[in-house]
């Protein structure tokens, strides 16, 4: 019974797992390391990467400013509608790509409802980096928030409070006290968006327009090689794609294992804090005067 | 907090009612026209019959993988763990591309399966392989947890009072399972219905045959027929609604029996 589960299970990610993974790599060298690094030095190809970088660079620290002021919000406030906004934060992620790219032509295309007043503007959000990068934003939009809501909750503000009847500012109180306790979990939240803001395929195709060398993206520059029936150079890009999850997954099995340390010890303190603390500060107070 | 709620609605909450107002503009009979077409059809069919099929396959082997990750120690136990997120951090796009390859007639598994008649590549099947993959994390990391919960007492309990294995498993074991399995299921599936990226590269997009409803809304923009691509879009956006209504439903059913 034991065995054949394991089978069964071994096979079952060795099938869709592990051959994916490996089958990127290989495909992308089946033309030999010279041809590799050609596909990957093509002047599009660069231009591709490039964009892909800026894009994310643009989206990662806006998701995770709004994550943070998102989670400080729920996790430190009560206020009516509470779960309601969880959900809306949490709607990106089930909404489809392309639906959400439609949404944009609606909103910013040549006949949507901002079309007219951006072509006066002589502004180009539609097939051009603005889209892209806008598209970007919404699909990655939960990543940072949905990590720090729980984490925070788990926290408490306790130790806010503690820093705040000492007389530390607001903003102390962030930097010292806030960030440090949710440092791994925010860490862990900036790269899942990160992977995301890079390998988005769906709402960005639908916005950019794919002109060659100016608005294609990693990932759709992939697509352009296979249908000009280039799959090594395709694979090739893709590689590279696949570094970065890999990179992510070796990054978030690290944190994985030390959010969950601290976690733990955030627990254990909280425990032991109630009882410890308000005899400490009695005996303080009893001997001062 | 005002920063929160205009964030929230500058990026998410704006676009949405801007298509939901477009599409109001048209009529009644206009908009079901549109959604109704035979290739409209077709394609619904096929996105939620793969979705199921795909979301079907991860609940029956996402457990097995979760349950011999948890309770079993082999060899590759830690890698395979940290592979499972795999899905999540590959580009979609590179998950069709590869998988494709992999299922194609010279791939590494399409020539041992291509000639005992199973296609992989530019198949309903394919469909149905890429969306497995890429729904497989929801049902592992939904059942990890719980079956970590679970006190190994009770079913040695069982054991000890004389229920066979399959009788453990049963009315031990499953119960407390199911509503996870469910919620799992239910993610899976609601991810499987919006995917594009990696549905575009294995299934060849043939009206009709392989292709998913999202890809129409691509086609109809393609072809400059906004409103029908509008029209399909705020389909497709009220099933994700419905979806997230009914996961939410089933989370709750879930912590009611972990806790």
């Amino acid at each position: 019974m034991r065995r054949l589960l394991i089978a069964i299970a071994l096979a079952f990610s060795a099938v869709f797992l592990l051959l994916p993974l490996v089958n990127v790599f290989a495909q992308a060298l089946s033309r030999g390391w010279a041809y590799y690094v050609d596909s990957l030095a093509h002047p599009d190809s660069l231009a591709a990467i490039r964009l892909t970088l800026l894009t994310s660079l643009i989206c990662v620290p806006l998701n995770v400013l709004f994550g943070i002021a998102a989670a400080w919000a729920i996790a430190k406030f009560d206020f009516s509608g509470k779960s309601l906004l969880i959900t809306l934060i949490d709607l990106p992620f089930s909404v489809s790509p392309v639906v959400a790219g439609l949404m944009l032509v609606v909103l910013f295309g040549a006949q949507g409802f901002l079309g007219a007043w951006l072509r006066e503007h002589d502004i180009k959000v539609i097939f051009a980096v603005p889209g892209i990068v806008i598209a970007t934003l919404f699909v990655t939009f939960p990543f940072v928030a949905r990590e720090l809501i729980p984490l925070m909750q788990a926290i408490g503000s306790e130790q806010e409070q503690a820093a705040l009847t000492l007389g530390a500012s607001g903003w102390q109180t962030f930097w010292h006290v806030t960030l440090p306790s949710v440092k791994w979990g925010l860490l862990y939240g900036v790269i899942l968006c990160n992977a995301r803001a890079m390998g988005e395929f769906g709402a960005v195709s639908v916005v950019s327009g794919h002109i060659t060398g100016l608005t294609d993206t990693m990932p759709l520059r992939v697509e352009k090689l296979y249908n000009e029936y280039n799959a090594a150079a395709a694979f090739a890009v893709a590689s590279l794609l696949a570094l970065l999850a890999l990179v992510t997954l070796a990054i978030k099995t690290m944190l994985e294992w030390k959010t969950r340390r601290e976690l733990a010890l955030a627990q254990t303190i909280g425990s032991v804090a109630p009882v410890e603390q308000p005899e400490k500060f009695d005996s303080n107070a009893s001997n001062t005067p | 907090m005002g920063l929160t709620l205009f964030y929230l609605s500058a990026v998410v909450l704006i676009p949405i009612c801007a298509l939901v107002l477009r599409v109001c503009d048209m009529t009644w009979a206009e908009f079901w026209h549109q959604v109704t077409t035979d290739r409209a059809l077709a394609a619904y069919k096929l996105t939620f019959g793969a979705s199921f099929c795909a979301a079907l396959a991860n609940a029956v082997f996402g457990s097995v993988l979760a349950w011999v990750l948890v309770r079993y120690d082999f060899r590759g136990r830690s890698l395979i763990d940290a592979l499972v997120d795999f899905p999540f951090a590959l580009p979609t796009a590179v998950a069709g591309l590869t998988l494709a390859s992999l299922f194609s007639e010279t791939g590494w598994l399409g020539r041992f399966i291509v000639p005992a008649g199973i296609r992989g590549a530019f198949t309903p099947l394919g469909v149905v392989i890429a969306l497995t993959f890429v729904g497989l994390p929801f049902v592992v990391r939904t059942l990890q947890p719980v079956i970590e919960s679970l006190e190994r007492e009770v079913e040695e309990a069982a054991a000890t009072m004389g229920a066979g294995r399959l009788r453990t498993l049963a009315t031990v074991i499953a119960p407390s399972l199911l509503p996870s399995i469910f919620t799992g299921f239910a993610l899976a599936f609601a991810r499987a219905l919006g995917e594009y990226g990696s549905i575009v590269f294995i299934s060849g997009n043939m009206p009709f045959k392989t292709e998913i409803a999202p890809y129409l809304i691509v086609m109809r923009l393609e072809e400059y027929n906004y409103l029908g691509a509008m029209a399909l879009a705020v389909v497709l956006l009220i099933i994700s609604f419905v979806m997230l209504a009914v996961i939410n439903v089933l989370e709750q059913w879930a912590n009611r029996f972990q806790t």
